[in-house]
C-alpha cells in the first residue's frame, strides 16, 4: 500500500476544502486534498446560475467561476498535493491520524498527518426522510440530482414537474427546468413563508408565472412505473385540511427539502456530533472532540451562502496552522444557544481574541434583537432587521467585548433572539 | 415460430420459483423459469421482511409448519454455496404480562414438538441480558437461537445465478397469458406473443398464482393480497437490537417486528391489511403511527429520525392460511405452489425439495447431473475488506478503487458484476449491490450508475429504467430541445 506523510489532510475538494487547503498551505504547511470526483470544485460545478461571491468578491459569479478562483489558488501552492478520483473510505485516529484514500489508479493510499480537516459537505434530504406516502415509481428526484443531470450530463428528467420545497435549489431548478422545456406546475412549501432568498422567488418563479403554494404539502404520490400525479394538501395551523386538497398531473417530482451534513467519515474518527446541526461539536478553533480533527463548511452545519463557507473554512485553516505550530489555545469556554436560537457554531469561544459565530433562529420576526449574555448578565446586543429559520445569522465578539468576562464557571456565554 | 421445448416450466422467479428451479438444476431435466417482470425477485420476494423463522409459530400438522422447520436448517449449507447475506442472529418473542407468558409457553411447547433445537423460555433478567435494548416492561419471552435474517432478493439472485450456471433458462418479461395442453405438453403463451412448450408446469406465480391456474385450465382458487408496510432505519441509529424481536402473536398476524438486517440496518413492520388490488403497494401515513408505536413498545429507542425509506409489499395469501403445494387435480402435470406467504422464505429450500418430489410422483424421471456445481463465484464487496485487502484487490481489478455509492461503500466493480449477471435496471443494481439503498437514496450515485450501465450494455440513456417497462428516468437531452419546446414550457402558465 502506498503511504504518504503531510502536515494536514483535507477531505473534500469543494468550496470548504479548497479555501482551507490554500490557507493552511500559505502558512508553510504541506497539505493533501482528497477529492472523490475527477475535478475540484464540488457542488459548485453544477451550480451554473449566478449569485455567488456577492459578499466575498462584491461580484456576481456563477458557481464554476466562484470555484475557479479557489482552484487556482490551490494550484498555485507547491505544498498542496491534490488526489483526484480518490475516496476517503477508512481512517485510523491517533496522535498521527491516517486517512485511507481509495482510487482506481493508485489503489489504497494511506496518508498520515497530524491535522485533518473534514470538508465533505452535505447531502440532500430525500423522500424517505420526509415520509411522503404513496407508490414508489421512478420520476422522484432530489433537486440537486436533477441539477446535476441537466447541467453536467445534459439529461432532462421529465416533462411535467412539481417541486416540493422552496429552498434555493428548488427555486433555481424551477427556472432551470422551464428553460429546458419542462413544464413546472408549481412549488409546494410546507411553511407559511418561502425558504429561499427573495431574489430567487422573483427571478425563478414570478418571472415564469410558476405558482408557489405556501402552507401546502404533497400528501400522496401516484403512478406504478413512472410518477403519474401528486395530491397537494393545504395545511391549516399545521394540520392537513383534506377538503382543500387537489391533484396535479405530473411525471416528475423534485425534492428541495433541506440538506444534512455528510458525516460518514467523522463517525469513523469517533467524533461527537451535534443532533441540532448534524455536524461535529467544535471548540472556538473549529476543532472537534478528537484532537487534530477540524471541520468546516457544510459538513459542520449547512450554510446559506458559499461566501460564508469560504470565510469559515479559512478561519478553520488558521487554527489548523496554530495547531501544527503548537500554539493552539487550550482554553475554550462554552457558547450555548439560548431562547429562540436553534443552534450556534462554534460551541465554544476563545477568550482574548476575536470570535465569529453563525446561528439559526427558531422564530420569524422583524426588528429582532440578538442578545449575548455572560453568566446571566447582558454582554452585547445587536439589532437584526429580520430573522427567520431559513436565514443564517452571523455575529462577532471582539477581544475587547470579551475583556470583562468573569472567571469560570460564570464565563459561559449564551446567545438569544428576542 | 418454433416453440422452445423444455421438460419443466416454472412460472414465477420469486423465492419459491427460484428454489424449485435451482433444485431441478441438479438433475438432467431442461428447465425454464418464466418471469413477468424484467428481473427476478421483482415481485413479492423483493419486499419480504427477510426473517428466517424459528419453527415455533405453526404446528407441523400444517404443511407450512413442516416446510418451515425443514427449510430453516438448510440455510447454512446454501449460504456457503451461494454467498448471500444471512445471519443466525436469533429471534425473541417478548411478553409484557403474565397472560402473555402463557402464549410464550404454548409457542415453546409447539416449537419443542417441532423438534426445534435450543429453544428456551427466558425470565425477565435473562431476556434483558440477551437483548439489552428491550423495553424495561418486558417480563420474559421466548428465545429461538436458530432464527435469523437474510437479504431476500440477494438469496433469489444467488439461486437463479446457480440455476443458470447449471443449465436453467430464465425468461424475463414473460407474462403468462394462457397455457393449453397438446399431446401431454403444455404450450405456454406470453402476453408479448412468445411461446414455450414444457411437459410439466410449476405455478409459483405468487400474487398471480390464481390467474395462472385459471389460464392453465386448473383450479379456481383466489389469492388475497395482504399488504405489509415497513420502514428501513439507518445503521447509525443507536439502541437497535441484535435479535429479531416479535411481540406475542395475535390470531391474524405475528405483529409488528423489529428486524436487524444482516447488513446492519434495521427494519420495523410489517402491517397486515387485506386488499383486492394486486398492484397497489402504496404506503400510507396512518401506518406510520401504528408501526412506530408498536415498534417503540418493543425497543424504546427506535426513532423516526433514523428512517431511510418506507415501502410496502403484498403477501399472496390463500383462504385457509396454509400453503397449497400439490399436483393439480384438474390439470395433471401441473404443480400448484400457491399461498406462499409467511413463513415462505424460510420454507423455500424445503419447497424446492417438496416440489421436486411432487414432479417425480407426477411422472418426471430425474437423473442427477454428474456435472452439477452447487457453488457460484463470490463477488468481493469492498466494504467488507480492510484497506490492505482492498489495495490488493484494486491492483487486480482497478474498478474496485472507484467508489460509486458512498453511503454503502459500493465500488464500480460491484456494479459491473450486477450488470453482467443480468441486473440492468436501477432497482436490480440496487438489490444486488446496495448502491442507492443507503441514507442518500441514490442522490449521489444515480448518475454514476447510469453511466456504467450505458457503457456496459450499450443502452441509450432513455432506456435506463428503475425497474423496466415505463419506469424510465430520463425523457430527453438538453441539446435536442427546440425553441418551441422551451417557449411552451414557459408560456403555458401565463395568462
Amino acid at each position: 500500500m502506498r503511504e504518504k506523510h503531510c502536515d494536514a489532510v483535507v477531505v473534500g475538494g469543494g468550496s470548504a476544502g479548497l479555501a482551507a487547503a490554500s490557507r493552511i498551505a500559505s502558512q508553510g504547511y504541506s497539505v493533501t486534498v482528497l477529492e472523490r470526483e475527477q475535478e475540484l470544485g464540488g457542488i459548485l460545478n453544477q451550480c451554473i446560475h449566478n449569485g455567488f461571491g456577492l459578499q466575498r468578491f462584491r461580484e456576481d459569479l456563477t458557481g464554476p467561476e466562484y470555484a475557479e478562483r479557489f482552484v487556482e489558488a490551490v494550484q498555485s501552492h507547491k505544498n498542496i498535493e491534490v488526489l483526484l478520483d480518490t475516496t476517503a473510505l477508512e481512517v485510523s485516529p491517533g496522535s498521527i491520524h491516517s486517512v485511507y484514500g481509495y482510487s482506481r489508479h493508485e489503489g489504497v493510499t494511506k496518508i498520515n498527518a497530524r491535522a485533518i480537516v473534514l470538508a465533505m459537505g452535505c447531502r440532500e434530504r430525500n423522500r424517505g426522510n420526509i415520509g411522503i406516502p404513496g407508490t414508489r415509481p421512478s420520476g422522484v428526484f432530489t433537486a440537486g440530482l436533477a441539477q446535476r443531470l441537466i447541467n453536467i450530463d445534459g439529461y432532462i428528467p421529465g416533462k411535467r414537474a412539481v417541486i416540493l420545497g422552496s429552498g434555493d435549489i428548488g427555486l433555481i431548478m424551477a427556472r432551470r427546468l422551464t428553460w429546458v422545456g419542462v413544464k413546472v406546475l408549481g412549488v409546494i412549501e410546507i411553511q407559511a413563508y418561502p425558504s429561499g432568498l427573495t431574489r430567487n422567488i422573483v427571478q425563478c418563479l414570478n418571472d415564469f408565472s410558476i405558482p408557489l403554494y405556501l402552507s401546502h404539502t404533497v400528501s400522496d404520490i401516484r403512478g406504478r412505473d413512472r410518477v403519474s400525479g401528486v395530491t397537494v394538501t393545504p395545511l391549516e395551523e399545521g394540520k392537513a385540511n383534506s377538503e382543500g386538497k387537489f391533484d396535479l398531473e405530473c411525471d416528475t417530482i423534485l425534492l428541495s427539502v433541506g440538506l444534512i451534513p455528510d458525516n460518514e467519515l467523522s463517525r469513523k474518527f469517533g467524533i461527537c456530533l451535534n443532533p441540532e446541526t448534524g455536524g461535529a461539536f467544535v471548540d472556538g478553533g473549529l476543532m472537534s472532540c478528537v484532537p487534530g480533527v477540524f471541520a468546516c463548511g457544510n459538513v459542520l452545519h449547512v450554510h446559506d451562502l458559499v461566501d460564508y463557507v469560504s470565510e469559515e473554512s479559512e478561519r478553520c485553516a488558521s487554527f489548523v496552522a496554530e495547531y501544527l505550530a503548537g500554539t493552539y489555545s487550550s482554553s475554550h469556554h462554552p457558547m450555548t444557544a439560548g431562547a429562540n436560537v436553534k443552534y450556534v457554531v462554534p460551541n465554544r469561544y476563545l477568550p482574548g481574541r476575536d470570535n465569529r459565530f453563525y446561528l439559526r433562529s427558531l422564530i420569524v420576526k422583524n426588528k429582532a434583537e440578538l442578545l449575548i449574555s455572560a453568566g446571566g448578565e447582558p454582554l452585547k446586543r445587536k439589532r437584526l432587521a429580520h430573522v427567520q429559520p431559513s436565514e443564517m445569522v452571523s455575529f462577532e465578539l471582539s477581544e475587547s467585548e470579551l475583556a470583562g468576562i468573569p472567571d469560570p464557571p460564570e464565563n459561559k456565554l449564551e446567545v438569544s433572539i428576542y | 415460430m418454433k416453440n422452445e421445448l423444455f421438460v419443466v416450466a416454472v412460472v414465477g422467479a420469486g423465492v419459491s420459483g427460484a428454489s424449485i428451479a435451482r433444485k431441478l438444476s441438479a438433475y438432467t431435466c431442461d428447465t425454464v423459469v418464466l418471469e413477468k417482470e424484467c428481473d427476478v425477485s421483482f415481485g413479492v420476494s423483493k419486499t419480504n421482511s427477510g426473517v428466517i423463522h424459528g419453527g415455533f409459530h405453526y404446528p407441523t400438522s400444517l404443511l407450512k409448519g413442516r416446510l418451515e422447520v425443514l427449510g430453516n436448517i438448510m440455510f447454512d449449507t446454501l449460504q456457503q454455496q451461494l454467498h448471500f447475506p444471512f445471519k443466525r442472529c436469533g429471534i425473541l418473542v417478548v411478553a409484557f404480562t403474565v397472560e402473555e407468558m402463557k402464549t410464550i409457553e404454548k409457542l415453546y411447547m409447539q416449537g419443542t414438538a417441532n423438534k426445534i433445537i435450543g429453544l428456551e423460555i427466558c425470565n425477565r433478567e435473562r431476556i434483558h441480558t440477551i437483548e439489552p435494548t428491550l423495553n424495561a416492561d418486558v417480563v420474559g419471552g421466548l428465545h429461538a437461537p436458530s432464527g435469523g435474517v437474510i437479504e431476500p432478493y440477494r438469496y433469489v439472485f444467488s439461486l437463479i445465478e446457480s440455476a443458470k450456471k447449471n443449465g436453467v433458462t430464465v425468461k424475463t418479461d414473460f407474462r403468462v397469458a394462457r397455457a393449453e395442453k397438446h399431446n401431454s405438453h403444455f404450450l405456454i403463451h406470453a402476453e408479448n406473443g412468445e411461446r414455450v412448450r414444457a411437459r410439466f408446469l410449476v405455478n409459483a406465480a405468487g400474487l398471480y398464482a390464481d390467474e395462472v391456474s385459471r389460464a392453465c385450465g386448473a383450479e379456481g382458487f383466489h389469492i388475497i393480497p395482504r399488504k405489509g408496510q415497513e420502514y428501513l432505519l439507518d445503521r447509525n441509529a443507536s439502541g437497535l437490537p441484535g435479535k429479531v424481536v416479535f411481540p406475542v402473536p395475535n390470531p391474524t398476524s405475528k405483529g409488528i417486528l423489529v428486524i436487524p438486517t444482516p447488513e446492519g440496518t434495521c427494519m420495523v413492520g410489517p402491517t397486515a391489511v387485506e386488499q383486492e388490488d394486486k398492484e397497489d403497494a402504496s404506503t400510507s401515513q396512518e401506518n406510520f403511527e401504528k408501526i412506530f408505536h408498536s415498534a417503540r413498545r418493543l425497543i424504546p429507542k427506535i426513532s423516526e429520525r433514523d428512517i431511510i425509506t418506507c415501502f410496502a409489499g403484498l403477501r399472496p395469501a390463500l383462504s385457509g392460511g396454509d400453503f397449497y403445494i400439490a399436483e393439480s387435480e384438474q390439470q395433471p402435470q401441473l404443480i400448484q405452489v400457491a399461498g406462499i406467504q409467511s413463513p415462505g422464505l424460510t420454507a423455500a429450500p424445503a419447497i424446492g425439495e417438496y416440489v421436486k418430489d411432487l414432479l417425480k410422483s407426477a411422472g418426471l424421471v430425474l437423473t442427477e447431473r454428474p456435472d452439477f456445481d452447487p457453488m457460484i463465484d463470490e463477488v468481493p464487496r469492498i466494504r467488507r475488506l480492510s484497506p490492505y485487502e482492498a489495495d490488493e484487490l484494486i491492483r487486480e481489478n482497478p474498478a474496485y478503487g472507484e467508489i460509486v455509492c458512498r453511503c454503502e461503500s459500493v465500488s464500480e466493480a460491484e456494479i459491473v458484476a450486477a450488470i453482467r449477471r443480468g441486473h440492468t435496471t436501477m432497482d436490480g443494481i440496487k438489490f444486488y449491490t446496495r448502491a442507492q439503498m443507503g441514507r442518500c437514496q441514490g442522490g449521489f450515485c444515480t448518475y454514476k450508475i447510469m453511466k456504467i450501465l450505458q457503457r456496459e450494455t450499450g443502452m441509450s440513456i432513455e432506456q435506463i429504467s428503475k425497474r423496466g417497462a415505463e419506469s424510465g428516468l430520463i425523457t430527453g437531452k438538453v441539446g435536442n430541445l427546440t425553441v418551441q419546446d422551451v417557449g411552451k414550457a414557459a408560456g403555458e402558465g401565463k395568462s
